[in-house]
């Protein structure tokens, strides 16, 4: 009788029910949909263009878009802009996830062992995290970026330093409540270590708010690149990023303002895609929202 | 009012039929996807007036369903596909909205199994019970809390003019259920739906509830529709008793003839599957019949005290949870622990497997104290002294594989993997899972299976003492049958020592040699399940054995 009644359904992740439901989430397929065409973009892209991004034609200096071989115009001192966009692209997205990998890391670790132990460890790492965000993170960022050698390495670990602590309240909070679960007892129980459960038995069933998390991470990691490269503290030209675009095109915005519009746009397009696609996973993951 | 109007009593009609509430050839359809197409089908019974009616189940039975159905609440997914429920006249799954709100509450009601979440945590008791009313238009505000307090006398509430301004989260199971019930005696309804109410309260609760809705049942002539999974509960009270197994009504009858004969193949197994309370004490399955024989585990003056809030700003509170306990575990025997909740019989079996710390006494396993021993000292000892947890749900990682599960305890130890695999496949076949079960995830299986999946685990050590928390307690009564079953094999196989900790006297007569009785910590009686249940000694202990449900009925026999 009981041998009989166990289900021979092969389970495959694509079928499953968290999968269903993100497909059914239509800004979160626009999302999927726009970051793929841009990263591919930015990594194909280069090559396909007529110009790289380094060579200087100052007879056609701020030309408008769609004017000629230069299929975005061109900046002040006549480089093209679609392809600086498009490597500035695979900065700034690089920057981005790499920054969201180690600040998910950062706070993964630290969320985890504090919400495991709980005591005087909790307090101590809590405020730790507290006092994280109490500052003003850009004007962290911009004090950290005046020391460092602004390379795009360092800007992605000073963005990482100021962006681990929403995962750590996340993490802390699933593991605060999964610690109390039989199987972690039982774990005990079983004599393993405490390293162990912390992370190979509770980490994976938080696996889904950390997604969301590090996905909504992204975005607001290309939003503080360029943010400090728009300052002068980020990405230093020659190299472009998004940022430093915008920041070259800031005296030209009445009489060139395809200069800003377009990295502006390319921002805002990378920016809302991870926004939408951490939405549609947020809403997939929500075992709420399964049947009774 | 309109709805008066609509629904006035139709005297002729209602002396002619005995029943207050017709359902007829009713199925309800689950949505896509689930194991069966309908939630229930093709059910049809009479609600008798004035009388108490149960319908018994198992989960899954659609008994919840179908009183969601009579009060028209069933959830978006489920709908009703066929069938009519008849009152006064009337299809109430053809009455337009407006119409059923105004029979609910006033001639149907209904009372719900948590009453924690039934009650809204930000209103006080009076509010709550004053607002049904308002909601009907009934009377004014002052005869409102007249009323109100009316009532709150009359479920047996202690003080009720202080109780009208409590708040839920102030008041003790026993007393929000009382709370519910007054809610739902507010305008005197014709009807009770009573779902589960009593399924999670103590023993000595329960009781005290049952009688109140019969008192209260009695009094006002009201219909009872009790749903429950116990038979001892409708041993106790019910009238009538209808039979539900997968959707299907399989019997119904008068409760005594239900009890004394029954007819369908289902409803016998359903009372086989009952535990009753042994006269005679289980046959010894020790094979060390020496009493002078060195226990496995002696508990000396174990005490512990639970403190909770001593953060840097708030005061420490403590709870005596378990005070001076002291009981020998010996091979191949089962000790007993019974208590309400709050007796610290839980904390009681954590510190004996120390995942909680005593604050003094002694637990010595074979002549060594591991109360005082530190964790990396305990931790080769750990293997020896096992936990077979409650809730089957919540004791399995969810992400791990059925093999995963089994074998990494083992493997952390230091066995190697095509060892453990191979031991946790003879384990799995002797828990009843076959082999194919070591690659599945949890959530695949059942209830039953998932606390197999349990037992294998704790079994892959070979421990000299297992601790069972509860561990039939989530389970539907014929699974709890064949897992004590199970137990009892293994125990007679592997000479096993086990602590089996239980609310319900009831599966602790079936399957202990001993029995300890704690109240609020302490252990109160210690003794055979004959003794204890025949000839208790304690106050308490009477207390406990008297409100066992349906003990004075027909379910006591050897």
């Amino acid at each position: 009788m009981t041998a009989a009644e166990i289900h021979t359904h092969k389970h495959r992740w694509w079928r499953s029910r968290s999968v269903q439901r993100f497909m059914q989430h239509r800004l979160a397929i626009v999302g999927m949909v726009m970051l793929f065409l841009l990263t591919l973009a930015c990594i194909v892209g280069p090559f396909l263009l007529p110009y790289d991004e380094l060579y200087i034609d100052l007879r056609a200096r701020f030309s408008p878009p769609l004017s000629g071989d230069h299929y975005l115009g061109t900046d002040p001192l006549g480089r093209d802009i679609a392809a600086r966009l498009l490597m500035a692209g695979r900065i700034s997205l690089l920057v981005g996830f790499f920054a969201m990998v180690l600040s998910t890391a950062i706070g993964t670790v630290i969320g985890v062992v504090a919400g495991y132990y709980g005591g005087k460890v909790n307090s101590a790492l809590m405020r730790f995290v507290d006092a994280f965000l109490a500052f003003p993170s850009i004007f962290l960022l911009l004090a950290l970026a005046a020391f460092i050698n602004p390379s795009p390495v360092m800007i992605t670990i000073i963005i990482a330093i100021t962006s681990w602590m929403e995962i750590a309240r996340i993490v802390e909070a699933e593991v605060k409540s999964l610690r109390e679960r039989d199987f972690v007892m039982a774990g005990r129980m079983l004599g393993l270590r405490n390293s162990h459960i912390m992370f190979r038995e509770l980490l994976p069933n938080m696996v889904g708010p950390i997604i969301v998390a590090a996905t909504l991470t992204v975005a607001r990691a290309i939003l503080l690149e360029a943010y400090i490269s728009f300052l002068g503290y980020g990405i230093q030209p020659p190299l472009p990023s998004w940022g430093n675009m915008l920041n070259g095109a800031q005296q030209y915005l009445a009489t060139a303002p395809w200069l800003a519009i377009i990295p502006g746009i390319t921002i805002t397009i990378a920016v809302t895609s991870f926004n939408f696609i951490g939405d549609g996973l947020r809403d997939a993951l929500d075992v709420r929202n399964d049947p009774a | 009012m309109i709805a008066q109007g609509r629904i006035s009593k139709n005297k002729a009609e209602t002396a002619m039929s005995d029943s207050v509430l017709s359902v007829r050839n009713l199925t309800v359809d689950l949505p896509k996807g689930m194991e069966r197409q309908h939630a229930v089908q093709d059910i049809s019974f009479d609600l008798p007036r004035g009388e108490i009616l149960c319908v018994i189940g198992e989960s899954g039975s659609g008994k919840s369903v179908t009183a969601n159905a009579l009060m028209g609440l069933l959830p978006s997914l489920m709908h009703v596909s066929s069938g009519e429920i008849l009152f006064q006249g009337q299809n109430l799954l053809k009455l337009e909205k407006t119409a059923l709100r105004k029979l609910r509450g006033r001639v149907v009601s209904m009372i719900f199994q948590d009453p924690l979440s039934a009650l809204n945590p930000l209103m006080t008791v009076g509010d709550q019970v004053m607002e049904v009313m308002a909601a009907h238009g009934e009377g004014t505000t002052e005869t409102r809390e007249k009323r109100a307090l009316e009532l709150l006398t009359e479920v047996g509430l202690p003080d009720p003019t202080l109780m009208l301004h409590q708040y839920p989260f102030r008041l003790s199971g026993g007393q929000r259920q009382r709370v519910m019930i007054a809610m739902a005696l507010a305008l005197e309804p014709d009807i009770l739906i009573a779902d589960e109410p009593t399924t999670a309260l103590d023993v000595t609760t329960q009781a005290q509830i049952l009688e109140l809705i019969q008192k209260i049942q009695r009094k006002k002539g009201m219909s009872v529709l009790f749903i429950t999974h116990d038979f001892g509960v409708v041993a106790e009270i019910a009238d009538r008793v209808i039979v539900m197994e997968k959707g299907h009504m399989v019997e119904e009858g008068v409760a005594d003839t239900v009890f004394t004969a029954p007819q369908h193949p289902y409803t016998k197994r359903l009372i086989a599957a009952v535990p009753r309370l042994r006269e005679t004490d289980r046959p010894n399955a020790s094979e060390y019949r020496d009493e002078t024989d060195e226990p496995v585990l002696a508990v000396e003056k174990l005490n512990m005290v639970y403190r909770s809030g001593g953060g840097w700003f708030s005061r420490v509170r403590e709870v005596k949870a378990v005070q001076d306990a002291s009981f020998t575990l010996r091979r191949g025997r089962t000790l007993g622990v019974v208590g309400e909740s709050g007796s610290g019989k839980t904390s009681l079996g954590r510190l004996l497997i120390k995942l909680l710390d005593s604050d003094s006494g002694q637990i010595l396993y074979e002549g060594q104290d591991i109360a005082s021993m530190r964790e990396s000292d305990f931790r080769g000892l750990r293997p020896k002294i096992q936990m077979i947890f409650q809730d089957p749900f919540a004791s399995l990682n969810p992400r791990s594989t059925i093999g995963h599960i089994v074998t990494v305890g083992p493997i952390a130890q230091g066995m190697k993997k095509a060892d453990a695999k191979a031991k946790a496949l003879t384990i799995l076949e002797k828990v009843g899972l076959d082999s194919g079960a070591f690659g599945r995830y949890p959530h695949e299986f059942s209830g039953g299976q998932r606390q197999r999946v349990g037992i294998a685990r704790a079994l892959m050590f070979d421990p000299d003492v297992l601790v069972a928390d509860e561990a039939v307690s989530a389970l539907d009564v014929s699974i709890q049958a064949q897992i004590l079953e199970l137990l009892d094999k293994i125990q007679r196989e592997t000479q096993v020592a086990m602590f089996f900790i239980t609310h319900d006297l009831r599966v602790a007569s079936q399957i202990c040699d001993d029995l300890l009785v704690m109240q609020k910590g302490r252990i109160v009686e210690a003794g055979p399940p004959s003794q204890i249940f025949y000839d208790p000694q304690d106050p308490y202990t009477r207390e406990l054995v008297a409100a066992i449900p349906g003990t004075d009925h027909i379910l006591q026999q050897a």
